[in-house]
């Protein structure tokens, strides 16, 4: 038996050796996608692109973008680049782009026609700088859900909530079950992300814009975004007794049943699958908070450094082309609970709360989102803001909005 | 022979001089040439990359009304002031007990010293752990009976601090110590004989005489100190990652993120410069009565 297995890895060696070429490149891939699911999705294209005769070489940085971003960066700027990078296409890496420092794909996205193909067309914008396209966009990410677990609901005894408030009304029972209400991470962008979402889902996609389009101090400062600050609120008390980290920690304690529900981007749907959960049956979803359901059109992009060496450079053309290609698209897309950036590709085998986030893509409720609205920089302030008003229970809601109308009022 | 002039200053010990040359380059571009592009540039609306376009103190306005930097500023008093103190006299205290001529100092000597072989982010990583409500001393404590015991300084705002500056003193006395017990073997045995003579209790023969003797010492152990208070950083990520909320923020962790992640050069420059002003405040009227002193004298 293990004579016969030894044997056919050997036969798939060979075999494996055979369909390569002459030529084979390494080409090093940053990103920091590494929980269970997300690395399960990027392991598909990595296959994909192991399959053109390449050799994708995984640079993968634990602990989230705010860790990962600077060491991606620092070697890009350093001198040391790797030969292609993720980053959340918008303004992280506006000023790279604008240094020269990456190289634009503008011939190649004419060549495969990716104008065309990309849905919603924002996501190639984000890309573009004076005309060009500097980066490829790989997937849709949209970070207004909520997570609810069926089986803590059930052990309260009350039915699963279908909006935000109901979800906050909720709250008491499940603490009484000796549950945790609301799951969250402790962790500044998932703290300030969870406002954002409660702002989209509150006050609507036109006021949201208001705020980090228009940067208007006057309307962060006002009674619309004053019922967003209450909310949020709401959310740190649910999510007081909530200690964890990391935010697949507070994905595990909604699929586990310990946490009634987590706010989080749909790359937490990946977890969900991962622990072989259904959508309807242990979990629900709740696209915009079950108040306003549209969704934002941010999500992951590849940024290709500038090389000398040729090979690499044909290197990393292929794996552009790889990264839009239908297959790569699907593939990746189901393992990691993104949507797919092309309009043109089949998700019949996607379930239940992928098919409500294509709908909503399908229907164009589609908005933007922070990353591509405001700079790093007031995100970070932002971010300040928020990890304080969460672990601060004297902050009031009201000083809380009054600093963030000062940060938008500063806002670039 | 005779009449040669007398070579000038600069050419004595010209080998010695030689030889010291790339440090003192290294000194002039690196350290004093690093220093100041860094002041020029917290002038600066520098973004992710350092660009030379001026806009006066806006940095440091912004910098002094943000409350995570001003938390900071007061981590740092805090955790600065208990950590000198503290250290310097637990250090002199332990030195001092090993000085009796007991039993097994080899053994006790590396046992306290022991927690400076770790890194401060294995000190951070350790404490956290022993700190943790869950797995640490309140669990121990509570599971021995006492259901009420409340020990959680890493999860309270108010105190988390002092969480820190237990794991920065568990990691430094050590070498305090072991700095103090050189100092104490190099006091002549025949003062202590004098002192004894002369019927000098023990404690003021200690605080009188020993303590003022060993100055160059203490010189060297505060520069020690205090050199790793103001760059105290990885303790603090990895034991409380600035947390709860910005309860345990300290100035080069604001420097860093705002450097870095923020991608705001300008903002994490005028962090730093502030840094090197308090520093500098500190150490030239010291530095000053130290050294300017002695050549009047």
């Amino acid at each position: 038996m293990r004579y016969r297995f030894s044997r056919a890895v050997l036969a798939a060696g060979v075999a494996f050796l055979a369909t390569v070429p002459a030529h084979a490149t390494d080409l090093e891939v940053t990103h920091w996608w590494t929980s269970g699911g997300e690395a399960a999705a990027v392991a598909e294209f990595a296959k994909a692109f192991d399959a053109t005769g390449n050799k994708w070489v995984d640079g993968a940085i634990a602990g989230s973008g705010d860790t990962a971003r600077p060491v991606m960066i620092s070697r890009i700027t350093g001198g040391d680049p790797m030969g292609a990078t993720q980053f959340n296409h918008g303004r992280q890496a506006e000023e790279l782009v604008q240094e020269g420092l990456m190289r634009d794909f503008t011939e190649l996205a004419a060549k495969e026609n990716w104008t065309g193909l990309i849905n919603p067309p924002t996501l190639l914008q984000n890309c573009t700088l004076d005309g060009k396209i500097y980066c490829v966009p790989v997937n849709i990410h949209s970070w207004q859900w909520i997570w609810l677990s069926n089986k803590a609901f059930a052990d309260a005894g009350v039915p699963v909530p279908k909006n935000w408030d109901e979800f906050v009304a909720a709250g008491p029972a499940l603490e009484k079950a000796g549950k945790i209400p609301l799951a969250m991470g402790k962790q500044a962008w998932q703290q300030s992300g969870a406002l954002n979402v409660l702002m989209a889902a509150i006050v609507g996609p036109e006021t949201f814009l208001k705020v980090y389009k228009d940067k208007s101090a006057d309307v962060a400062g006002g009674p619309e975004i004053a019922k967003v600050f209450k909310a949020a609120d709401d959310a740190r008390k649910l999510a007081a007794k909530s200690n964890v980290q990391n935010w697949n920690e507070a994905t595990a304690m909604v699929i586990g049943g310990q946490a009634g529900g987590q706010i989080m981007g749909d790359w937490a749907q990946g977890e969900f699958q991962v622990a072989g959960q259904v959508a309807g049956k242990d979990y629900t979803c709740l696209p915009g908070l079950g108040l306003n359901a549209v969704i934002a059109t941010g999500g992951d992009a590849f940024y290709f450094p500038k090389l000398d060496d040729p090979e690499k450079s044909k290197a990393q053309e292929a794996l552009a082309s790889v990264l839009m290609s239908k297959e790569a698209q699907v593939a990746f897309n189901l393992k990691k609970g993104s949507l797919p950036v092309r309009g043109d590709v089949d998700l019949t085998t996607a379930n239940d709360c992928m098919k409500k986030g294509l709908e909503i893509l399908a229907a164009g409720k589609t908005m933007q989102w922070t990353d591509e609205l405001i700079s790093p920089d007031t995100t970070q302030q932002m971010n300040d803001l928020m990890s304080e008003f969460f672990s601060t229970p004297s902050l009031t809601a009201e000083a809380a909005q009054a600093r963030f109308a000062e940060i938008i009022g500063a806002a670039d | 022979m005779a009449d040669r002039t007398r070579p000038s200053g600069l050419f004595k010990n010209v080998n010695a001089k030689i030889a010291s040359i790339p440090m003192i380059l290294t000194a002039l571009c690196v350290f004093l040439g690093g220093t100041l592009w860094t002041v020029v540039y917290s002038f600066t609306d520098s973004k992710l990359l350092p660009r030379l376009r001026f806009v006066g103190l806006d940095q440091y306005e912004r910098l002094w009304s943000a409350p995570r930097w001003l938390v900071s500023i007061e981590n740092l008093a805090v955790y600065g002031v208990l950590s000198l103190i503290l250290s310097l006299v637990i250090g002199f205290v332990l030195a001092a007990l090993l000085d009796q001529k007991i039993r097994f100092e080899n053994t006790f000597r590396t046992i306290f010293l022991y927690p400076f072989a770790l890194s401060f982010v294995v000190t951070g990583l350790v404490w956290q752990w022993i700190l943790n409500p869950q797995f640490g001393i309140q669990h121990i404590v509570r599971s021995l009976g006492f259901e009420s015991f409340t020990f959680d300084p890493l999860y309270n705002a108010d105190i988390v601090m002092y969480g820190i500056l237990i794991a920065g003193l568990w990691q430094g006395t050590g070498l305090v110590m072991c700095l103090m017990l050189a100092g104490l073997r190099g006091i002549d045995e025949d003062i202590w004989k004098a002192a004894r003579v002369d019927g000098i209790p023990m404690w003021k023969t200690y605080l009188f005489i020993v303590i003022p003797m060993m100055r160059p010492v203490f010189i060297t152990t505060l520069v020690i100190i205090t050199s790793g208070i103001v760059k105290l950083y990885d303790l603090v990520v990895a034991q409380t990652g600035g947390g709860p909320g910005n309860a345990s923020e300290v100035p080069a962790k604001y420097v860093y993120e705002f450097m870095f992640r923020a991608q705001n050069l300008g903002q994490g420059f005028a962090a730093s410069t502030m840094m090197l002003l308090s520093v500098a405040i500190i150490i030239i009227p010291w530095a000053y009565l130290e050294f300017g002193g002695k050549r009047r004298g």
